[in-house]
């Protein structure tokens, strides 16, 4: 279902600060992000990445426009509600994995289904076959602090798919990980979220991981100067 | 999510730890202290709680406990008698006495001198001999407590004598009476014997000890006492209670204990909220990133508190556990013996333990209620 739609950004705008030192981040993203694709979202250190991305996740909220997220507009939600959206239709992957220390990778890669309603054991069955995939069989039962920074990516990755959702959030997946390492993470990455019905979104410095991009936005400065197929 | 609440808070076991320990000190703290006041106290109205029998308690008008005692005139229980409502009457005397140990040493004992015909006033329960050879000369009946300590390493025994006042006193039983405050050896003997032992003469009852007929309630009874003699009557159930009262009112022993008490509570409540508070503080990143992947704030206010109701139910055990093996052990000692655990004592702790849970989780909810997830995506 190429050509469709997952997230619609029309004129957002974002203040941080109030007054004096009132500074605008964002000057007016319009911006849409196709189903079925990894979209890669580039620029130097600042220019609003990851602000833009945490508004999209309805962590944050703009200071003017509309961001419309598979046909819903999560400005105009109420918040218990962008709650729920998150939990049902997002996944997350961040550049810290945010792991919790006190579960092991299997439960940890559970963690977004019991948080939708599901018990920890039914959650942990779908975890681990997903884990499986991701070639952890054999370090599902360590906790965060015995695996390596791409094998905790790779949990979290889980983590991030084993809800099934219709949008991947990923913000400098492989910043925290070796080239190697980081290539292979988001090979993995390629192989288990690409699904016609997903898009995933990726914020990224690292150009080395740009062949894995269907499409990129390049920002500068708070706004999107261009967006293209990806050709490398 | 409550499996993973659980599992958060146990990962962290140093704190958990110390989170149940302060819950548990607190417990301990209150339960040993008001225990002990409570078993403190308690001994003040022992005397009366001795004479199950009599449900009424006439004594001279100014006495405030029993310790302090005027003597009746010998006539004043005739009058008693004749009061309607007084199923019977009968004197008692009490008064202290010096006596000499085995080992020839001084100990001050009480003298307790009970009705000659009836032998009214005498603790029911006998743990050797038979009371009815107190009717003999020179006859005593001793506490348990009281024979250990006059006669230390001696088992439990008949026959032996005793120097009461320099006056000889043949044991001829063992009785098991309530605990005293001031001293744990009690003699029992008939109303004239006590008086021989102390050389007093006529006019000597401490108290008249009485029974309402029945039909009649104490209360009643006591008033017609009073208003048919001028003496001061009342039930024992108030005397017991005047007698208690006096001691919390005229010593330092609410205010000491009382101090302990609240800075149990003190630092139960100021450790346990400060600890808790960290725990949840080092694990705010968690909670963001459960925020951030849609777990609602109603939720995670629930693990908080699920959180901190586990430390709280571990720590009160621990503590109620600690408070009862201190009275399982402490009460064979003479010193303690009669101490216990009210159950009202152990409630009111738990209600401590609950409200420093409650002010605990109240004060760490709302670092997880306003950490924003979006710092899930800064470093
Ligand atoms: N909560 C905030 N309060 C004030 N200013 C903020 C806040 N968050 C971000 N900013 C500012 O907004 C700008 C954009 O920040 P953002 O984190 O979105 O950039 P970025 O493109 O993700 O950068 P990087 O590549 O270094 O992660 C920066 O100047 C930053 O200082
Ligand atoms: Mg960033």
């Amino acid at each position: 279902m190429s050509g469709q739609i997952a997230v619609q950004c029309e004129g957002v705008i974002k203040d941080f600060g109030s007054g004096s030192v009132k500074q605008r981040v964002l000057h007016g993203i319009d911006w849409q992000v196709p189903i079925g694709a990894t979209t890669f979202l580039v620029g130097p250190s600042g220019c609003g990445k990851t602000t833009l991305i945490s508004i999209i996740a309805g962590l944050l909220t703009p200071t003017a426009g509309s961001v419309r997220i598979l046909d819903q507009d999560i400005t105009k939600m109420r918040r218990s509600r962008v709650v729920k959206f998150r939990a049902n239709r997002l996944g997350f992957i961040f550049q810290q994995f945010n792991l919790l220390p006190s579960l092991t990778a299997v439960e940890n890669a559970a963690v977004s289904l019991v948080v939708q309603g599901s018990t920890l054991a039914a959650a942990k069955r779908q975890a681990s076959v997903l884990l499986d995939r991701l070639g952890m069989e054999h370090n599902k039962f360590k906790y965060p602090n015995q695996l390596s920074g791409g094998q905790q990516q790779r949990v979290a990755i889980a983590r991030a798919l084993v809800h099934n959702p219709q949008i991947v959030i990923s913000d400098e997946p492989t910043a925290s990980l070796d080239a190697e390492t980081g290539r292979e993470v988001m090979e993995l990455l390629g192989q288990v979220a690409s699904a016609k019905d997903r898009a995933v979104i990726v914020v990224t410095h690292d150009n080395r991981i740009f062949p894995f991009a269907d499409y990129i936005a390049t920002m500068s400065d708070g706004r999107i100067d261009s967006f293209r197929k990806n050709s490398t | 999510m409550f499996a993973i609440a659980l599992k958060m808070l146990f990962h962290d076991r140093a704190k958990y730890l110390g989170l149940v320990l302060g819950v548990a000190f607190s417990t301990l703290l209150i339960n040993q202290q008001l225990g002990i006041f409570i078993g403190l106290i308690t001994r003040a109205g022992a005397v009366i709680v001795d004479v199950p029998q009599a449900d009424i308690w006439v004594m001279d008008s100014g006495v405030k406990n029993l310790d302090t005692i005027f003597p009746l005139r010998d006539t004043e229980l005739g009058r008693v008698r004749g009061v309607p409502g007084v199923d019977w009457a009968v004197p008692l005397y009490k008064s202290n006495v010096t006596i000499r140990t085995g080992n020839g040493e001084l100990e001050a004992s009480l003298l307790i001198g009970v009705d000659d015909s009836t032998l009214i006033g005498l603790p029911p329960e006998v743990v050797m001999g038979n009371i009815d050879d107190l009717r003999r000369p020179d006859a005593v009946a001793v506490s348990v407590d009281g024979f250990r300590k006059v006669w230390r390493n001696e088992p439990l025994s008949l026959g032996n004598i005793a120097e009461l006042n320099d006056r000889r006193a043949v044991v001829v039983a063992i009785l098991k009476d309530s605990p005293k405050f001031t001293s744990s050896i009690t003699f029992f003997t008939r109303y004239s014997q006590a008086l021989q032992y102390t050389n007093n003469g006529r006019n000597q009852m401490s108290f008249i000890v009485a029974r309402s007929a029945p039909g009649m309630t104490p209360e009643e009874v006591s008033r017609n006492i009073v208003s048919r003699t001028g003496l001061q009557a009342m039930s024992a159930k108030d005397f017991r209670y005047k007698a208690i009262m006096y001691v919390v009112q005229n010593t330092g022993i609410p205010i000491s204990i009382g101090t302990v008490v609240a800075l149990g509570v003190l630092v139960g409540i100021a450790v346990v909220g400060l600890m808790f508070n960290l725990f949840v503080l080092e694990n705010l990143k968690q909670f963001a990133v459960l925020k951030a992947i849609g777990t609602s704030n109603l939720r995670l206010i629930g693990m908080v508190f699920l959180q901190a109701a586990v430390v709280g139910f571990v720590g009160f055990s621990v503590g109620l556990f600690g408070a009862t093996m201190f009275f399982e052990t402490a009460g064979k000692s003479p010193t303690f013996q009669g101490f216990y655990l009210p159950w009202y004592v152990a409630a009111a702790s738990g209600a401590v333990a609950a409200t420093i849970i409650v002010l605990a989780a109240l004060l760490a909810m709302r670092r997880v209620l306003f950490v924003d997830p979006a710092i899930v995506f800064r470093g």
